[in-house]
């Protein structure tokens, strides 16, 4: 028995080979030397202990770039979590040309960004269609390019972008609820918003963590947006990270390239721990419930 | 009887508005991309980046007054920069998305075949390098890139893009859902690991191998990081790089050019529609 068991673990390993290879040598090994660059002095070679990231915090650049960065998750997560669950619990019940609705809704997940970023020019130019609503309803036009307004306009990019993938994740997760217990319920005489929170909410829980990383991932990967509407030298409300690193690419400077990314690595590790952490008490006190 | 009757109207008009605004930018795309240059420079002047200076406020126009080609004809034929990035994406994406999800199935297959602690470990390591967003990774890809000589060519994007595990960790989830006895059955009857693969495996995850497959497709489609920083000679950017750089007296043919860019992606996704939503279903994220 064991032996048998043993040749199935060591075959079923081998198809494992490609893959691993590819990513310790691909990333692996090279994020070692990142952690020998952010470690040693620039100069000397030396080990210069956390003197590279305390360089780091103090730039000014890093830290704007930082905050923009934390600024744009934090409007971007929970808006996409939030407004995804909501399409999606608005599909999920019968309606005429349900699918239909859906494709619509999931397109944007097609289209590369780059074909739309004229559209949005033109939406939110100085004169564009956006001020002019803004004007008529009585508000006063924004410049939506160098303020922090602008802020938004990507916010809107990215839920267009992102928002039909995140309701399909969690229009698959809403079927698996079994159909029983929302019967059951709703013949109790159950209403929509109550059988959302008393049951469907429980089902669910884990597909609202994974959609949350998700969005986190993909505001983190905001910068596409941003370099696409306002190129590589925006305003001050969009100078994001990536920005931070690509400018830092073209000077060589791998002891501040190397801290950045180690301390990024490291938020984004805390972020999701946490996360993890929240969805499984959540997920533990619905269920002694 | 009557509320729910108008409820249920309410939200088939709430629903008809939300598809039209998710449809809204792509289908003013489309439609803009058949004015004439010169129509496109008089209706939204210097939004789209031109000369002309507008004052009055811009009024969308969904149809043109005349239908031309004249954009098409231009980006098709008369200027072959767009053609040449247009043939740079899809020699950076196509090898990326096929072999990301080939190595990714194999890799599935041995997570999924058998679970033991340290499997457990590297695919919780899996995991946290999914996790990682460019600013992260890009690093790492660079320093490799430069050491092999690579940086400047086409592998420094599609050999970070090949071994990216974001499709080994989505099949996995697949694959763990088939039974494994029937596994065992095949494995009793004598057929090798590889046989059991590529007959029992592969054919029971064909659906969720389309979707991935499109999701890393459109990913990489539209892809602006990897060749900013990994591709300094522009000659081999990708369309998706340059279709940002319209410059004056070219205005109306980037709206054919973004037409033209979204047409592979849309014939995917009529393609697989179905396979992408049933292989939606994986959405947890335990190791």
């Amino acid at each position: 028995m064991k032996n048998r068991l043993c040749t199935v673990r060591g075959k079923s390993a081998l198809f494992l080979t490609p893959s691993l290879l590819g990513t310790v040598i691909l990333f692996v090994l090279p994020f070692s030397v990142v952690v020998f660059y952010a470690l040693t002095d620039y100069g000397s070679k030396e080990f210069a202990g956390l003197e590279n990231f305390s360089r780091l915090l103090q730039n000014d650049a890093f830290c704007l770039a930082a905050k923009n960065t934390g600024i744009l998750c934090a409007l971007a997560v929970p808006s996409a979590v939030i407004l995804s669950l909501l399409l999606a619990l608005l599909l999920q019940e019968k309606l005429p040309g349900k699918s239909k609705f859906r494709t619509a809704i999931l397109s944007p997940l097609f289209v590369p960004v780059a074909s739309v970023v004229m559209i949005w020019r033109i939406l939110f130019h100085d004169n564009g269609t956006i001020n002019a609503l803004l004007t008529q309803l009585g508000a006063d036009p924004m410049d939506w390019f160098r303020s922090g307004a602008a802020r938004y306009m990507i916010l809107l990019l990215y839920l267009w972008k992102n928002l039909g993938y995140h309701m399909l994740l969690f229009l698959s997760a809403l079927s698996g609820v079994p159909r029983e217990i929302n019967e059951a319920a709703s013949v109790d005489g159950a209403g929509c918003w109550r059988r959302f929170f008393k049951i469907q909410l429980y089902y669910i829980s884990p597909t609202i963590l994974f959609v949350t990383v998700i969005s986190f991932i993909s505001a983190m990967k905001i910068f596409r947006e941003v370099y696409l509407l306002a190129g590589a030298y925006p305003g001050e409300a969009l100078y994001l990270l990536l920005h931070f690193m690509n400018t830092t690419f073209h000077s060589m400077d791998y002891q501040k390239l190397c801290s950045a990314a180690i301390l990024l690595a490291l938020a984004m590790l805390l972020i999701i721990g946490v996360l993890y952490f929240v969805e499984s008490r959540f997920g533990k006190d619905m269920e002694e419930r | 009887m009557k509320k729910k009757k108008l409820f249920s109207a309410m939200r088939l008009a709430l629903c008809t508005i939300l598809a039209l605004l998710f449809l809204f930018p792509t289908v003013l795309t489309f439609c803009t991309s058949f004015m004439s240059s010169r129509e496109v420079e008089y209706t939204y002047g210097d939004a789209v980046d031109s000369g002309q200076y507008i004052t009055e406020p811009v009024q969308i126009k969904l149809i043109p007054d005349v239908v031309s080609g004249e954009q098409y004809s231009k980006v098709l034929l008369q200027s072959p920069d767009y053609l040449q990035k247009f043939w740079n994406s899809v020699l950076l994406v196509v090898p990326i998305t096929l072999f990301q999800l080939a190595v990714a199935a194999l890799a599935a297959y041995g997570f999924a075949r058998y679970r033991g602690k340290l499997r457990a470990m590297i695919f919780f390591g899996y995991i946290i390098l999914l996790l990682m967003p460019y600013q992260v990774t890009l690093v790492p890809n660079y320093f490799f890139a430069k050491w092999t000589g690579l940086l400047n060519t086409r592998w420094a994007v599609i050999l970070p893009g090949i071994f990216s595990p974001f499709s080994v960790y989505l099949l996995t989830k697949q694959m763990r859902r088939i039974p494994k006895s029937y596994f065992e059955a095949a494995r009793l009857d004598g057929a090798s690991e590889w046989r059991i693969f590529s007959g029992i495996c592969l054919p029971l995850c064909k659906s969720s191998l389309v979707g991935v497959g499109l999701l890393v497709f459109f990913d990489y489609w539209g892809m602006v990081e990897q060749p900013l920083i990994l591709l300094e000679n522009e000659a081999l950017h990708p369309l998706s790089v340059f279709l940002n750089k319209i410059t004056t007296g070219e205005v109306g043919v980037a709206f054919a050019a973004a037409t033209v860019y979204l047409v592979p992606c849309l014939l995917l996704f009529l393609y697989g529609e179905k396979d992408l939503c049933e292989s939606s279903a994986v959405s947890d994220m335990d190791g």
